[in-house]
């Protein structure tokens, strides 16, 4: 049977992986190999990297981590963070990741979306979403959250899917940084209105909180960070708990 | 050496770096004749299947490799590279393939997500449970899976792996020293590189 995926998400800075923004120490960074590696031997099924630097003269940097991580990490990994053209999907690509995850960019350009994929294939397109409610409508935000679309998120969930989309990734602001859970009720409605596997993001605090968005709010794959980071749950752990409930799950 | 034949299909370096790892040397090549020497051969792909297979022929490769494999020199075909083993394929029109396997390729045609996505198990066809490729890999192992199209294998002994989605498709085929993996084995954690050990076994 086809598994749930945990995965994992770091952000790289300067070719380092920011744990937290809450922390500023030299404890609180980690090198992206290593980590990955550890990741990826607990049983992660797949990771995300985003370039939170994402400036032009320090892409390289990115780029190295990238090649690296490929070198040394056995499990698929999506790349994000500053993709705004066909030759940035290119560049990450070829670097050795397997996809790659746009979101400002694909709301400005549409038809990035439609670019990538016939060159690439759909299975290496993501489309990552920020939303947040507004007056009871679930709306589509972006530039991290601070500008309103103005656009319906399952109306532009559903455009993104028609264009070329593999993936989406679903963050809800609100239950971001909070641990109070994943929000299931939009969960649940996204993965009914498009065809394609829905990533949950933002939420998560303890393993019941995977559990309900992997069931309740039929996820296909749970995102999360700082828990991991900071070893607030344990990814082995994580597995068994809801391979004892019954989820699909793969171990090690 | 392993000659990973490089016909213009993609990201090879991820199988050079599995293969790596486990010692294995191994040579990424555009030569036909690299192939002569090499004790084994990876065909990779990504992509389109008539595509690929037209890149193979006027690259020179297609005699080539089923000369080398008449010859008894063990050959893996991962993800489209598998595909590539048949006689025939249906994506996007009807090609022919390298017929090295009998059966068609074909599109999933049901109400499930396509691409097949994601990490899924493998059910060891009891033919080959003691084979040297199957060597330490359990009945309901994960490997990782990324595809909409999946060969149909005219002839059950064929079939090495098979794999739940929907119902039951041939995930991995063997005949003789031909292997073909639709899953990527060097995605595909410990249980993927002991599958690549276990085909590197399969040189000696």
């Amino acid at each position: 049977m086809l598994a749930k995926r945990i995965i994992p998400c770091l952000d790289v800075q300067d070719g380092r992986v920011v744990k937290g923004k809450r922390f500023t120490n030299i404890e609180d960074i980690a090198d992206p190999v290593e980590l990955s590696k550890r990741y990826s031997k607990l049983g992660a099924d797949e990771l995300v990297f985003y370039d939170i630097t994402a400036t032009h003269e320090k892409r390289g940097i990115f780029l190295d981590v990238v090649k690296r991580v490929a070198k040394e990490v056995h499990i698929p990994f999506t790349v994000g963070g500053g993709i705004q053209s066909v030759e940035d999907f290119r560049a990450v690509l070829n670097a050795g990741a397997d996809k790659v995850s746009v979101n400002s960019a694909a709301v400005q350009n549409p038809s990035l979306i439609d670019e990538a994929s016939v060159r690439f294939g759909n299975q290496c397109v993501v489309l990552s979403i920020d939303t947040k409610q507004v007056d009871g409508e679930w709306m589509v935000f972006v530039k991290g959250g601070r500008e309103n679309t103005g656009q319906n998120l399952f109306r532009w969930a559903q455009e993104g899917e028609r264009r070329g989309a593999g993936e989406i990734v679903l963050n809800v602001m609100d239950t971001d940084g909070v641990k109070q859970g994943y929000n299931n009720e939009v969960m649940a409605r996204i993965s009914e209105c498009v065809n394609v596997p829905i990533v949950a993001s933002g939420g998560a605090g303890e393993m019941k909180h995977f559990r309900d968005v992997l069931i309740d709010g039929k996820a296909d794959a749970a995102l999360a960070a700082s828990v991991f980071h900071f070893e607030e749950i344990d990814l082995q752990q994580l597995k068994q708990y809801l391979y004892n409930h019954e989820l699909p799950i793969r171990q090690g | 050496m392993i000659a990973i034949i490089d016909y213009g299909a993609g990201n090879l370096r991820n199988v050079q770096h599995a293969l790596s790892l486990l010692g294995i040397e191994c040579k990424i090549t555009d030569q036909p004749f690299d192939l002569q020497s090499a004790s084994g051969i990876v065909l990779p792909g990504v992509g389109a299947f008539g595509e690929a297979i037209g890149r193979l022929g006027e690259a020179g490769f297609i005699d080539e490799i089923k000369s080398q494999v008449s010859q008894g020199k063990p050959l893996l075909g991962i993800c489209l590279g598998m595909q590539l083993l048949f006689e025939r394929s249906f994506e996007h029109g009807e090609h022919e393939g390298l017929g090295l396997i009998k059966g068609d390729v074909v599109r999933f045609n049901h109400d499930l997500k396509i691409p097949h996505m994601g990490w899924n198990q493998l059910n060891l066809h009891k033919q080959y449970c003691d084979s040297t490729i199957n060597q330490e890999i359990q009945m309901g192992d994960y490997v990782y899976f990324v595809h909409s199209y999946y060969a149909k294998p005219k002839y059950e002994e064929d079939i090495l792996h098979e794999t739940d989605y929907g119902f039951s498709f041939t995930s991995a085929v063997k005949r003789g020293h031909i292997i073909g993996m639709q899953y990527h084995p060097e995605k595909s954690g410990r249980v993927g590189m002991q599958l690549l050990k276990n085909f590197k076994e399969m040189m000696r």
